[in-house]
């Protein structure tokens, strides 16, 4: 078991190489001047000079490249065009408003979609299961910046349910230390601001959750289905245990393990869907923040945001590798 | 094909039949398949057949029909069946032609990536080793990032255009054709007709693409109708950002960027070009699921 998570994490380093090089290639690439990209069309040959000095354009590729991941070795991202402030510190701020919306919609997700695949297992061919299943259908099929749309047209504009963007209302203080707005609200007891943070979260979570849930339901539902098949579940049921001990004492845990991969791929779909949602809703996590720099052409923050979102993307794959194996004995032996 | 029809005219015997009508039986008996082939002919149809179907000029504005709503509701006209936009342009006209520019745009993204990643999957499956290590490590890397994340950071690289956009979708695209290939060549390589090929002296090239390939079609034709669902998808993401097409084209995406800045008096703007795509992907969804059934049942979920 040690040796296949020390291997897993040694292979984390041609990946994270790999990612480095991509996006440092991108850089230069692609048609035109690096340096005139970062200042613009209007930079005057002066500028022009001392930005490619700056950046050491004028060595070999290779050389570059080495300095890029010597910077990348001691943390630093580099510094955005338009602030000037520096992009890990620019990260550290909005990650924790990402990382919150995502734990949101993946606990939205897990819990509706193992449920819903439940139901759709135990009664199968049921009108439950049918509706069900077209909905998580719909739920993959659905673009989810328009379904975002259509609930805050419904729910915030109509309604006057929930807020239309933001994470917290302008007339509610709180004390931040972690950024992570309702662990804040707890540690501080600032009950007004737990509620206020968690009314701000429920739409932008929802709507981030719909294809995650589509996806756990299918699964839970398919992987329910074969082990209800089999043997030790009949003979549990023959031992006249209730219908709903089998199946959440006896059938559950065997079908959860492959649902319990997908929950963690799941995290790159949140984090895609991250950028979409955020925007919608001005949260103001690393999504938007990417989306904004790209509209501003802000090369260094897409730069430092990509390479801080990929390496975070793969490290949790490998977390979920390694989870996995420790609940599946089998998969080590390979 | 001649010897395919005499065969199944001579089919008394279902066991002389070929599989490829087995196979057509059951994706036809499967009722979601269907419905599925149904909504993407309606979908390829309308594509093709925009100029006749649509009332108006899609990209025409008309100053004195801004904001119609639809129909139903109150001030709505026949002119104008579902509306018009901030510019009067008429919305059904521009749903129609909005199909046609969804699946030009499907149709070249998943092209380029069945053709880069069928063609990296089957050398990396055949030739295996060094090769196979380093296409398949390159493919991780570019699977290492966040689906939509890299079509958008080569986008910001690019600059924004529909061309652009099908060249970012068509290369994030490339690592699932590229996987499902190479695994099933893998597996066919093992097998005797492949042997017998090598034996009489046909080329690897020959070997791969005219022995090995077709027979690994099954899980790419999954594959591909899955990828035009997500190609459609993807599309309106970055129509919907401002990266994809940009205006006067009626593209559904942008559409609902447009529509979002008069949500309040007009839903109709951004709620139509909606439901378009969602129609759309979800026909494909379920032709996709269907032929999976159908042609490789051990692909099942």
């Amino acid at each position: 078991m040690l040796a296949y998570i020390i291997r897993r994490i040694f292979l984390l380093i041609p990946t994270l190489l790999g990612i480095s090089i991509i996006i440092f290639l991108m850089m230069h690439i692609t048609p035109g001047d690096p340096a005139e990209l970062l200042l613009g069309e209007r930079a005057t040959v002066k500028s022009l000079e001392a930005m490619r000095e700056h950046l050491g354009l004028n060595e070999p590729l290779l050389v570059q490249y080495g300095m890029f991941l010597k910077r990348l070795a001691k943390g630093d991202l580099g510094e955005t065009i338009w602030t000037r402030q520096k992009v890990w510190i620019e990260v550290k701020q909005r990650f924790p408003a990402t990382i919150e919306l995502s734990v949101a919609a993946m606990v939205i997700s897990t819990l509706l979609g193992i449920i819903l695949g439940i139901i759709s297992a135990t009664k199968q061919y049921s009108v439950f299961d049918y509706i069900s299943m077209l909905g998580a259908l719909v739920g993959v099929s659905m673009p989810i910046f328009w379904l975002g749309l259509v609930l805050m047209l419904i729910f915030s504009l109509h309604l006057g349910w929930f807020p239309m963007s933001g994470r917290l209302s302008v007339n509610i203080d709180l004390h931040t230390i972690t950024n992570f707005y309702i662990l804040d609200a707890l540690l501080t007891k600032n009950w007004a601001a737990f509620k206020d943070a968690l009314w701000h979260l429920t739409l932008p979570a929802f709507t981030l959750s719909t294809i995650p849930i589509a996806i756990v339901a299918r699964m839970t539902r398919s992987s329910m289905l074969e082990v209800l098949r089999q043997d030790y579940i009949k003979t549990a049921k023959a031992k006249g245990l209730s219908p709903l001990v089998v199946v959440l004492k006896h059938a559950l845990r065997n079908a959860l393990i492959p649902v319990v991969t997908v929950i963690g791929l799941m995290f790159g779909i949140l984090l895609a869907g991250a950028i979409l949602t955020e925007t919608i809703f001005a949260w103001p996590g690393v999504g938007k923040w990417l989306y904004d720099a790209v509209l501003q052409r802000d090369y260094m923050v897409i730069q430092g945001g990509t390479l801080f979102v990929a390496g975070i993307f793969v490290i949790i794959n490998v977390i979920v590798d390694v989870l996995y194996a420790v609940i599946n004995p089998k998969i080590s032996v390979q | 094909m001649a010897s395919l029809l005499q065969r199944k005219k001579s089919a008394r015997n279902p066991e002389e039949r070929h599989p490829f009508f087995d196979q057509l039986e059951q994706l036809w008996r499967n009722k979601t398949a269907v419905a599925g082939l149904l909504v993407i002919t309606l979908f390829v149809l309308t594509a093709i057949l925009a100029p006749f179907l649509s009332p108006h000029n899609p990209v025409e504005a008309s100053l004195y029909d801004q904001i119609i709503p639809p129909i139903w509701e109150e001030g709505g006209t026949w002119n104008n069946i579902l509306g018009t936009d901030d510019l009067g342009r008429d919305i059904l006209s521009r749903l129609v032609y909005g199909a046609r520019v969804s699946l030009f745009v499907a149709l070249a993204t998943v092209g380029i990536a069945v053709f880069f990643g069928s063609f990296l999957g089957a050398i990396s499956g055949y030739y295996k080793g060094f090769l196979d290590n380093i296409i398949m490590r390159f493919m991780d890397i570019l699977l290492a990032f966040p689906h939509i994340l890299l079509a958008i950071v080569i986008m910001a690289y690019l600059g924004p255009g529909l061309t652009n956009a099908m060249i970012a979708i068509g290369i994030i695209y490339i690592p699932r054709f590229a996987r499902i290939v190479r695994a099933s060549v893998l597996e066919e390589c093992e097998k005797d007709y492949v042997t017998a090929s090598r034996s009489v002296g046909a080329r690897d090239w020959r070997i791969i693409f005219v022995a090995i390939l077709p027979n690994c079609l099954a899980p790419l034709i999954v594959q591909t109708t899955l990828g035009f669902a997500s190609a459609i998808l993807d599309a309106a993401a970055l129509g919907f950002l401002g990266l994809g097409a940009q205006p006067p084209t009626p593209e559904w995406g942008a559409m609902i960027a447009m529509g979002r800045s008069h949500i309040l008096r007009a839903w109709w703007v951004m709620t139509f070009p909606g439901i378009a795509i969602l129609f759309a992907v979800l026909g494909f969804n379920l032709f996709g699921d269907g032929l999976r059934d159908a042609l490789d049942p051990r692909l099942r979920d």
